[in-house]
């Protein structure tokens, strides 16, 4: 193929390529004004300039080599590479619970990608079992790719579709789901899926990793195996997220996954339940309950699958000095529903007052969330509140802004009525509203206070 | 060959043998900052921290798809690794939590000047790799590197030293204990810049190894932008003989211990040869090579051995691995007060992790281990026969199974003679097993940070910049009339920036400046009397005394008056020095001479006596060989008048 010949390169080096008649995977020297260099041609990826050609030197490393620069280029040979995990068949053990891993994408299982430089995800038991062979100590696996999207690209036609797998998967007796998932919008997908599939039998757990799994401090291998085992072996019937603790590798942590939120751009430990606290911890050799308020897993295959959406919601961050035209955009572009994450107790300036109204008589759904993530929308407190509910502004409790935008998606998927779609919105399916929020249910430790500094040193590990 | 001493092997010898040798030398740049993060550079490293994590290592594959041999082997060693954290030092990026930030221009800069130095041909675009290191010296797994540079040379007498690349790359964790499966690192240093200068294996005796590194520390170190001190250069020697095979020591902290570590680990290499060939003799290959492993706990369940018979009140397991065919073998010499058992045991220490030694025996032993009848026992459970070994080890379940499977594998490896390892320096010149050496497979390309162009405009202001060569300088401080040994030793001083800056701005003397560099303010700065040193103070000093005509032996005097606690302006503190103050200082020291009692001593140490306390007085003011004209002569004087 002439294009894989030239795989990534554009322009002026493509050209010099051609000129020297050779192309990717092609042993060469190439004599250029800042001496000799020989290896082999490696891709190139596609956002990187098209004035260099890249070389695998025989230590091992990549440089690259300005075209300007190459008087000649010698062909040595040809050898190309290809990365493949290797596959070992996954073996079966009628003892063991079976398990579905339904893979959606993410950096869980992923590799190098030479189009882009970046890494993409890659997937199947076989390619599992011979990177993370513990699994097979756990359960009968069995994967099903869904889709191979980073979790960014995730939207409502790929959560219906998890969905109705879930449902099939159900049905047809596996005793636990794992969902592989990129992990920026895992909550959003662990919100949604606790709607559209209520009164799961089996645990449903999502997972990802932090790290891509081509790093030897990848995180998802552990990953991995305290979500196989939460949900082949697990007692928690519901939708979770399982990722680390702590960043250190030593416990993962069962969230429900309509109060879980991924609160760091970078760590491993980014998964945290707010406003409340998780369902349990698991390592590799026990779970530790944190609460009994969980469902237990059940022989039953009755599950109800109501994998609907409206898409035509959006989430509204208030910031100060917002200027009405914002919501005008929406109404005028025939937005059903808006999620407000408003500040303090749930509110906006009141310039925005006209047209949440007007929004609100052109039968737009608008409920309030708090961008402060803990506590509740209190909107009796203060005037500003009082008045906006006047307009049509529903307070939406103590639910995350992500998932009050997530279920009235789903509520506008199910009805258009005002009052109805209320009562879905108000009626606690999967905790999303909770009655009662712990005192143990904010805490974020303030580095640099001396009794905090001495706990976290205390702290081994 | 029969181990001979160092000094009494010739180059002859070396020959014979095919000794061959490279280096790996890193030195950390001068930078501010750390190489992928903004965290500050804090040296002296600190024991204090503020927090611990827990990680381990799991290999990956390469790109081209294949595992490495160390990182499988680190992964066999199940380690629990612990990372503290020092909050002033270290932030999420070192802990892996957060992705690198760009990479350090300034560490860049130097990188390529150095470089440019060794006459290395330049990339033209930077691609950051993974190096994968399993062993937890880096939280990642794998240490960023890249590479500026191959096939540079830098002479040496009459011929080029080839250097096979130069690297720039981010430094590891330093150890603290490896106990067990635990092991812990101090994360400080992790992250400070360094380059990693790596040499051909051109180098042919362990003089020559001696020599190329001192050259290429002092090359590197004229650029005055390396870091000096503890720790702050660390080199690696490859060694192989003929027949041998690559062997990495890593981790020499001084350059005078490589000719020894060279010249022992040739002779090791030379006796794993010697059990090759005896291997071969008895007829015992790769395809024929025969081992067992026996539970033997129940039969030494009594045993007065105490290393055993503490394990097995401790309920531990106890195998023993029978080499069919290798009696004799583990009792042979490899390192000077070492047999083939210490390779075997090594392994067995570092991948099983049974650390506690001694870890294994075997029945070749002629120490007292078990009484003969337990071997006798052991042997006929065994089934051992006359021409066989049997190699006992302890501990739990877990960590004998791969104790056993290791003696096997580092037993069948002596049929080939030499395996690849990277090993431990040791203090008294020997080495020890540390991890398989590592291939190309190990790196992987980052994915986390884009190419980056050097160009034809940054290496030009770079090298405008930079000081000329070494040995160009000394050519040209020779021309300055600096004698053979000075201009040899400014070419390679870290002071070399400020000798050359001083020239340009003063009208001192080459020689007298660099002779006091050299000579003066070397040791009044690392003794820490030029508390307020500054590069202007310290030239508008010698503005000073140039000016005034002040002799040489009176700077390091008036420098240390002005650049240390007293800090006196430079024109007040020449004034005792300046020469139109010593008039009349004859009729000076004739009054002192005249107030010294006669002493009853013999007239050369009156002599020396008398110049002393003249000295005292007078030193920097004058010139020490007027004094020494007016003393004697005042001093024949009176000896003349009193004979």
């Amino acid at each position: 193929m002439p294009s894989e010949k030239y795989k990534g390169y554009r322009g002026k080096s493509r050209a010099c390529l051609k000129s020297f008649s050779v192309g990717v995977w092609y042993d060469v020297e190439i004599d250029s004004t800042r001496g000799k260099f020989k290896g082999i041609i490696l891709p190139r990826s596609e956002t990187a300039d098209s004035k260099h050609i890249v070389l695998k030197l025989r230590n091992g490393y990549n440089v690259g080599l300005a075209v300007d620069t190459i008087k000649d280029i010698k062909e040595l040979g040809h050898k190309e590479a290809h990365y493949k995990i290797p596959e070992k068949k996954f073996p079966y053990n009628p003892g063991k619970p079976s398990v579905k891993l339904l893979g959606t994408g993410g950096t869980i299982a992923s590799r190098l990608d030479y189009r882009t430089g970046a890494v993409i995800p890659a997937f199947s038991p076989g390619e599992l079992y011979s990177s993370v062979p513990e699994l097979a100590e756990i359960c009968n696996l069995e994967t099903e790719k869904l889709y191979g999207v980073f979790s960014e690209n995730m939207g409502p036609e790929q959560w219906i579709g998890t969905a109705l797998a879930i449902g099939k998967e159900i049905e047809r007796g596996v005793d636990g789901i794992v969902i592989g998932h990129g992990t920026d919008t895992m909550h959003h997908t662990a919100a949604i899926l606790s709607f559209m599939v209520q009164d799961s039998p089996i645990p449903i757990v999502m997972v990802g990793s932090q790290r891509s799994s081509d790093r030897p401090s990848s995180d998802a291998a552990i990953n991995l195996i305290n979500a196989t085992r939460s949900a082949g072996i697990g007692d928690i019937a519901e939708v979770m997220v399982c990722m680390f603790g702590p960043t250190s590798d030593q416990y993962g942590l069962l969230h429900r996954g309509t109060r879980v939120r991924k609160m760091h751009s970078s760590y491993r430990s980014t998964f945290r339940t707010i406003g409340d606290i998780p369902l349990a911890m698991v390592d590799r050799n026990r779970f530790i309950h944190l609460r009994k308020d969980y469902k237990k897993r059940r022989k039953d295959r009755n599950v109800k699958i109501n994998a609907v959406f409206d898409d035509r919601v959006a989430i509204v961050y208030y910031y100060p000095n917002m200027k009405p035209d914002i919501i005008e955009a929406l109404i005028d572009n025939g937005y059903k529903g808006i999620v407000i994450a408003g500040t303090g107790l749930g509110h906006v300036n009141k310039p925005l007052y006209p047209v949440l109204k007007r929004a609100s008589k052109n039968g737009v759904h608008i409920y309030m969330t708090v961008q402060t993530l803990w506590g509740y929308v209190q909107m009796y407190v203060y005037d500003t509140g009082r008045d906006l509910m006047d307009l049509g502004v529903i307070p939406a409790a103590n639910m995350l802004p992500e998932v009050a935008y997530v279920k009235l998606g789903w509520a506008l998927g199910q009805s258009t009525d005002r009052e109805k779609v209320k009562e879905i919105m108000l009626t606690p399916v999967a905790g999303e509203i909770t009655e009662r929020e712990p005192h143990n249910g904010y805490l974020i430790f303030q580095g640099g206070i001396p009794e905090v500094d001495k706990f976290i040193s205390s702290l081994k590990k | 060959m029969e181990y001979k001493k160092l000094e009494e092997t010739t180059f002859e010898d070396y020959r014979k043998m095919g000794l061959k040798a490279g280096l790996e030398i890193h030195q950390q740049l001068l930078t501010s900052k750390k190489l992928f993060c903004r965290c500050p550079v804090i040296i002296p490293y600190s024991n204090k921290y503020d927090a611990e994590i827990l990680r381990h290592m799991r290999p990956t594959l390469s790109e081209l798809g294949e595992y490495d041999g160390t990182a499988l082997m680190e992964f066999k060693t199940k380690k629990e690794i612990i990372y503290q954290i020092n909050g002033e030092s270290v932030c999420t990026y070192e802990m892996d939590d957060t992705p690198p930030f760009e990479l350090n221009e300034e560490a860049l800069d130097i990188a390529i000047e150095i470089t440019n130095l060794l006459n290395c041909n330049m990339v033209s675009e930077i691609h950051i790799a993974r190096k994968q290191y399993l062993d937890g010296s880096i939280p990642t797994g794998f240490q960023r590197t890249t590479i500026l540079g191959i096939d540079g040379w830098i002479p040496y007498k009459k011929r080029k030293i080839g250097i096979i690349q130069l690297g720039l790359e981010e430094d590891a964790c330093r150890e603290v204990s490896d106990i067990g499966h635990t092991r812990v690192y101090r994360t400080d240093r992790l992250g400070v810049p360094l380059i990693e200068m790596v040499t051909y294996p051109d180098i042919r005796t362990p003089r020559e190894a001696f020599d190329i590194a001192q050259i290429l520390r002092h090359l590197v170190r004229s650029t005055g932008k390396v870091r000096t001190g503890i720790g702050a250069a660390r080199q690696d020697v490859n060694v192989s003989v003929k027949g041998g095979r690559r062997n990495e020591i890593k981790g020499v902290p001084r350059i005078p211990m490589i000719p020894l570590l060279i010249h022992n680990e040739a002779f090791r290499q030379l006796n794993l040869l010697r059990i090759k060939e005896k291997l071969k003799k008895r007829g015992i290959k790769q395809s024929n090579f025969k081992h067992f492993a026996y539970d033997v706990t129940g039969i030494l369940q009594n045993t007065r051995y105490y290393p055993i018979e503490k394990a097995v009140s401790k309920k531990s397991k106890v195998s023993a691995v029978l080499l069919k065919g290798y009696r004799g073998i583990l009792s042979m010499k490899i390192q000077p007060e070492t047999t083939f058992a210490k390779e075997i045991s090594d392994r067995v220490r570092v991948i099983a992790c049974l650390d506690k030694l001694p870890n294994i025996i075997h029945s070749d032993m002629e120490s007292e281990t078990l009484s003969s009848t337990e071997w006798q026992r052991v042997k006929k459970f065994a089934n051992a026969e006359e021409k066989d070994t049997l190699v006992l080890v302890w501990g739990n379940e877990e960590d004998v199974e791969t104790a056993s499977n290791e003696i096997a594998i580092r037993a069948k490896e002596a049929i080939d003679g030499v395996p690849n390892e990277t090993r431990r320096a040791l203090p008294n010149g020997t080495n020890e097993f540390e991890r398989i050496l590592p291939g190309p497979n190990r790196m992987y390309p980052d994915t986390d940070l884009p190419p980056l162009a050097i160009t034809e405009e940054r290496i030009k202001r770079i090298v405008s910049q930079a000081p000329d060569p070494p040995w160009a300088a000394e050519k040209r401080y020779l021309k300055m009339k600096l004698s053979r040994e000075l201009a040899a030793q400014m070419s390679i001083a870290p002071e070399r920036p400020l000798f050359e800056k001083v020239l340009s701005e003063t009208n001192i003397r080459p020689k007298t400046l660099a002779s006091f560099i050299i000579s003066n303010l070397r040791r009044m700065r690392k003794d820490g009397i030029l508390t307020n040193f500054s590069e202007e103070r310290f030239i508008s000093t010698l503005k000073e005394i140039t000016r005034n005509r002040v002799i040489e032996e009176a700077i390091p005097m008036i420098v240390e008056k002005t650049c240390g606690k007293e800090m006196l302006e430079p024109a007040e503190a020449i004034l005792e020095y300046r020469p139109d103050e010593n008039k009349g200082i004859e009729a000076e020291i004739r009054e002192l001479v005249g107030q010294i009692e006669p002493i009853p001593i013999e007239r050369n140490k009156l002599n020396h006596y008398v110049m002393g306390k003249v000295m005292e007085r007078y030193r920097g003011k004058i010139r020490g060989k007027r004094i020494l004209a007016i003393v004697d002569s005042i001093l024949k004087e009176i000896h003349s008048s009193t004979k």
